[in-house]
């Protein structure tokens, strides 16, 4: 491998960007593929399907065996709120898989009795983001439904273009949220974006249940990134 | 999925094989690319290997490291490229200990 491939490589997984690393097993020689590139033929049709599932495999195309090698950033959860429905989403994210972080400036919410063991921020979204900035391979949910707290990271994660962004709230509640964020400069197209009412629906009732329908429809939209079925469910 | 938002530096085989480099030692990278049946670790694994032997990550349970090693180190001197099998099916793998049922190969290539 071509050092320059392999410093590539590093730097692209440092900065938490998808890359998958292209290796002809026949002659030995490797590139680097980004899901921004445009790749034809049967090589970009497997290179979109690793971008999706995060799977490695090798591939034959055009008489030649190669191996792609897909490196997701590991996915992340966002939670803005050290609500009550935060105490069920966070410990069950993480045995999902995902990083958890918790951001809300209310210290009397954000305390570590309640949230043991969570990467917890008491204070402010926009200092937390500040240092560490959403990305796509990250989601947000916002469940405080206070816009104070709420309406930044919801317009940060448009323009980060997390994979997913859900915003508690009645569809009242939403719609004023809505006007908001439009005066803020969001795009229309950013606004069909946001899943709100937040939550699958499965008629979930208790702080426990939302947490679950939440977590089911981030697991949606990662699974189903780039493809029709994400903008179906975003447009339902 | 890991807990981890970024790759650890210190344990990451692709970011050691890159230190590695930068130290100017000679290094070869084994991937795993295919597996069959209960093979404990996933394609796209890696192992990293320098000259004198050293190495970081797995491509196995900690089976067959020891074999890829050894043809590691004949691929830095050599620098082609070689596909490792190893498997139930294969006596000297079997001696090498991929006892789980499963069988690998492995892509093994000099970095640089």
């Amino acid at each position: 491998m071509d050092p320059t491939v392999l410093n590539t490589l590093n730097a692209e997984r440092r900065a938490r960007r998808a890359a998958i690393l292209v290796t002809d097993l026949g002659d030995g020689s490797s590139r680097i593929v980004r899901e921004s590139d445009t790749v034809a033929g049967g090589l970009g049709e497997a290179t979109r399907q690793a971008f999706r599932t995060g799977r490695s495999q090798a591939i034959e195309v055009d008489g030649r065996t190669l191996f792609l090698n897909a490196h997701l950033p590991p996915p992340r959860i966002v939670i803005v709120g050290a609500v009550h429905i935060s105490q069920a989403l966070a410990p069950m994210a993480r045995l999902a898989g995902f990083d958890v972080e918790i951001i809300d400036p209310r210290t009397a919410f954000a305390t570590p009795e309640r949230f043991p063991e969570v990467d917890l921020h008491a204070e402010w979204p926009q200092d937390v983001l500040g240092r560490k900035p959403l990305d796509a391979f990250t989601a947000l949910a916002a469940v405080t439904h206070d816009p104070k707290i709420d309406d930044f990271p919801l317009l940060s994660a448009l323009e980060a273009g997390c994979f997913y962004v859900g915003a508690l709230g009645s569809r009242k509640t939403h719609a004023k949220r809505v006007e908001r964020l439009l005066s803020q400069g969001a795009t229309q197209a950013q606004i069909d974006r946001i899943r709100a009412p937040i939550g699958l629906d499965i008629a979930a009732s208790s702080p426990a249940e939302i947490a679950v329908a939440v977590l089911a429809q981030i697991v949606q939209a990662l699974r189903t990134r780039g493809t029709e079925r994400a903008e179906t469910a975003a447009a339902e | 999925m890991t807990q981890v938002a970024t790759p650890d530096e210190a344990r990451d085989p692709l970011m050691i094989a890159e230190q590695w480099k930068n130290e100017g030692k000679d290094v070869a990278i084994a991937t795993v690319v295919e597996t069959w049946g209960s093979a404990p670790r996933p394609a796209g694994s890696h192992l990293v290997i320098d000259a004198d032997g050293n190495f970081h990550g797995s491509v196995s349970g900690g089976c067959v490291e020891g074999a890829v090693v050894a043809e590691a180190v004949d691929i830095i001197s050599s620098g082609t490229p070689r596909m490792l099998e190893f498997g139930v099916a294969d006596e000297t793998a079997w001696q090498v200990g991929l006892s789980c049922g499963g069988r690998i190969r492995v892509f093994v290539e000099r970095l640089g």
